[in-house]
C-alpha cells in the first residue's frame, strides 16, 4: 500500500474514534512527558534509535518474582492524541518482531485514551492469539513517540481493561487470557514485525472466514464483527512520517548467562546511515504465512520457521529429530548434558540461503541464577518448526521489513542478517 | 506421514459439510459437533487410526485420528488462526488452560507451549497468522502409532 493511500485510510479511521476513553488502571507510576523529540522538519533525518536492554523486566521483584529471561524491552511515550502534555512514557515494553502492533496493560496506564468505536458506534474490543495466550481489551488511539519518530492516531490495544472484564468464550477457546502484569510479564508489547497490520484481511470479512479478533461490545454484549484495514491495530512502524518500512535489532554477542546487555532498535531499512542494508542477506519470507525455510540435519522445514524476538529462545523440532533430552522439570526447555555448537541453513522464498550457527545449552544450568536475563543457549523443542527466538539475535544485526513497504533491497516482507 | 504409515491408506470420502469432534470422545460425538467449522472434510484410514481432515472455513487445517476402538485420540492443526481448543480439547480443555497458567509461572518469558501432562500432551507452536499444534492422550494411542506420525 503506498503512503497517500494509507494516510487516506488512516483519517478515514479517526472518523470512528469518539471521545470515550480507555485506561486509566492508575496502578503504575509513569512518569509524563511534554511529548518527546520530534522530527524537526522536511530533509532533517529524525532520531531513529531506541535504546533496548534485556534485563529480567518488570515482574522481577515483588510481588511477582518471576524475573524474565531472554527478553528485550523498551519504553514508549503514548499521549491523548493531538495533546502534547497529556503523556505517559511506559517501561517494560517486550520488543517483538513476531506480531505487529502496540499493546499496553490497563495496569500501566495513567491516562485515558480515547477508545474506538465501530460501525454501530459500539466500543471495539480486541481479542489478539499469541501463540501462549490471548490479550483482551478495547482498541484505543494515541500519539505513540519512540526515539524521535512519531505514529499520530495510532489505534493500539489496551490490555485487561476494566470496562470489558468478561472474555468471551469465543476469545478464551484461543487459550487462556494475559490480562495482567503476572500473565503477560510486560507492561505491554510493541509488535514490530513483517505484517503491517494486526490481523489483515482476513478480519475485513464477515462470516465464516472472520477469524474473530475484533469485536463490538454494546452493553448487551460483545460479539465478532469486522474491522477496516485502517481501523486495525498496525504495526506502528508503518505510520512513521520516514524510517516507516521496518526495523533493525542490533544485540551484542552473549556468552553464556549474562546479567543485562543493551543494544539498538533503529527504525527505518536503508533510510538513514545508520540502517543501511550492507552487506545483509536479504531473505524474502511467504507472505500469507510471514515464515521462511530452514534445514537441519539435512530436513527441510519448508515455510515454517521464524525470526521472533518476542520468544525468549530458540525452540526448534523434538527431543527424537535433535537427540537433546527436555529438562526433567521443563519440558519445554532442552538440557543436553553439555553445550553443543549446532548449524542450519535458513532459506528465503527468494532462493537466498545461508549458514546459522546457534548453540544449544542445559536450561538448568543457564537459568540457575535467573539475575541473568541474557542467555545465550537457551532452546526447547517446537515439534515440526523452527522458531528463532531472542538469542538469534545476540551478535546479529538483523533486519525486519513490513510487507508492502519498499527497501532499497525491494518491497517487504523480508528478514536481512 | 511416513511410508509405511502411507501404505494401506485410501480416500473413503470428501464430504462438502463439516465435522468436529473431540479429544477423547467417540465417534458419535462427531455428529454432534458437526456445523462447528464451515469446510469440507476428508477421511483417510490405515489399519492403526482413521483420519478425519477438515478444511475450515478460517483456512486452519484440522485432522482428528480415530482409533479402530471409534476413540479419538489425537487432534492436529495448522493455520492462520488458532482452531477453537475448547471445542477441540473437549474435557480435556480446562486441564490444557490450567497448566498453560501454570506453566507461565515458570517459563520466564513467552515462547510457543508444550504442555506434557501424565494424560494429555498439548503442543503449539507458530506466531500470530500462522499457528500450528498437537495434543494427543498417550495412553490412547493405538499400538504401534508414533507421535511422529500425527502431524
Amino acid at each position: 500500500m503506498n503512503r497517500a493511500l494509507q494516510r487516506g485510510f488512516f483519517f478515514l479511521g479517526l472518523a470512528g474514534v469518539l471521545a470515550a476513553t480507555v485506561g486509566c488502571g492508575g496502578g503504575s507510576s509513569g512518569t509524563t512527558n511534554t511529548g518527546g523529540g520530534g522530527n524537526t522538519g522536511s530533509g532533517s533525518p529524525v532520531s531513529n534509535v531506541q535504546s533496548i536492554t534485556v534485563n529480567t523486566g518488570p515482574t522481577a521483584g515483588a510481588p511477582y518474582n518471576n524475573p524474565y529471561v531472554d527478553g528485550a524491552f523498551t519504553s514508549v511515550t503514548v499521549c491523548v492524541p493531538g495533546s502534547t502534555s497529556n503523556c505517559q512514557t511506559i517501561s517494560g515494553i517486550l520488543v517483538d518482531t513476531g506480531s505487529s502492533g502496540l499493546r499496553i496493560l490497563s495496569s500501566a496506564l495513567t491516562i485515558s485514551l480515547p477508545q474506538q468505536t465501530g460501525s454501530n458506534g459500539n466500543p471495539v474490543v480486541e481479542c489478539f492469539p499469541f501463540v501462549d495466550g490471548v490479550t483482551w481489551g478495547p482498541v484505543a488511539t494515541t500519539d505513540m513517540t519512540i526515539a524521535g519518530e512519531k505514529a499520530k492516531s495510532l489505534p493500539i490495544q489496551v490490555i485487561g481493561s476494566s470496562s470489558f472484564p468478561i472474555v468471551p468464550q469465543g476469545c478464551t477457546s484461543n487459550g487462556p487470557p494475559e490480562e495482567d502484569l503476572a500473565n503477560l510479564g510486560a507492561n505491554g508489547i510493541l509488535g514490530v514485525g513483517t505484517f503491517a497490520q494486526d490481523c489483515g484481511s482476513a478480519c475485513t470479512t464477515s462470516g465464516g472466514s472472520n477469524p474473530g479478533v475484533y469485536y463490538e461490545c454494546p452493553s448487551s454484549g460483545c460479539a465478532v464483527t469486522t474491522e477496516s484495514i485502517s481501523s486495525q491495530v498496525p504495526n506502528p512502524v508503518i505510520l512513521f512520517a520516514s524510517d516507516n518500512n521496518g526495523v533493525l535489532i542490533q544485540l551484542p554477542s552473549v556468552s553464556g548467562a549474562e546479567t543485562t546487555v543493551t543494544g539498538s532498535l533503529i527504525f527505518g531499512i536503508g533510510t538513514q546511515s545508520n540502517n543501511a542494508l550492507g552487506s545483509a542477506t536479504v531473505y524474502t519470507i511467504d507472505p500469507s504465512s510471514g515464515n521462511f525455510t530452514t534445514v537441519y540435519n539435512g530436513i527441510s522445514y519448508t515455510d515454517s520457521s521464524f525470526i521472533d524476538s518476542g520468544s525468549n529462545g530458540i525452540y526448534f523440532l523434538d527431543s527424537n529429530t535433535t537427540g537433546f533430552p527436555a529438562c526433567a522439570d521443563a519440558s519445554y526447555w532442552y538440557c543436553p548434558s553439555s553445550t553443543q555448537n549446532l548449524s542450519a541453513t535458513n532459506k528465503g522464498s527468494n532462493g537466498a540461503t545461508g549458514s546459522v550457527s546457534f548453540v544449544v545449552g542445559n536450561a538448568d544450568t543457564l537459568t540457575a541464577n535467573l539475575s541473568d536475563a541474557a542467555v545465550n543457549g537457551l532452546a526447547g523443542p517446537d515439534p515440526g518448526t523452527i522458531d528463532w527466538g531472542l538469542p538469534f539475535f545476540f551478535g546479529r544485526a538483523v533486519f525486519t521489513s513490513i510487507e508492502g513497504q519498499d527497501t532499497p533491497a525491494g518491497a517487504g516482507p523480508f528478514w536481512a542478517y | 506421514m511416513n511410508s509405511r504409515t502411507l501404505s494401506g491408506l485410501f480416500v473413503i470420502l470428501a464430504l462438502p459439510f463439516p465435522l468436529l469432534a473431540s479429544l477423547g470422545g467417540d465417534t458419535t460425538s462427531v455428529q454432534a459437533d458437526q456445523a462447528k467449522m464451515q469446510g469440507s472434510r476428508l477421511t483417510t484410514s490405515s489399519d492403526s487410526f482413521t483420519v478425519h481432515e477438515i478444511q475450515a472455513s478460517t483456512g486452519i487445517a484440522v485432522k482428528e485420528y480415530v482409533s479402530p476402538a471409534g476413540k479419538v485420540f489425537a487432534v492436529t492443526w495448522q493455520g492462520p488462526a488458532h482452531p477453537d481448543l475448547r471445542q477441540l480439547l473437549g474435557t480435556y480443555f480446562d486441564q490444557y488452560s490450567q497448566a498453560v497458567q501454570a506453566q507461565r509461572a515458570h517459563r520466564h518469558g513467552h515462547g510457543p507451549l508444550l504442555i506434557q501432562l501424565p494424560g494429555l500432551v498439548v503442543q503449539s507452536a507458530g506466531h500470530p497468522r500462522s499457528f500450528l499444534g498437537r495434543a494427543y492422550v498417550p495412553q490412547m494411542l493405538p499400538a504401534g502409532v508414533r507421535v511422529e506420525d500425527l502431524r
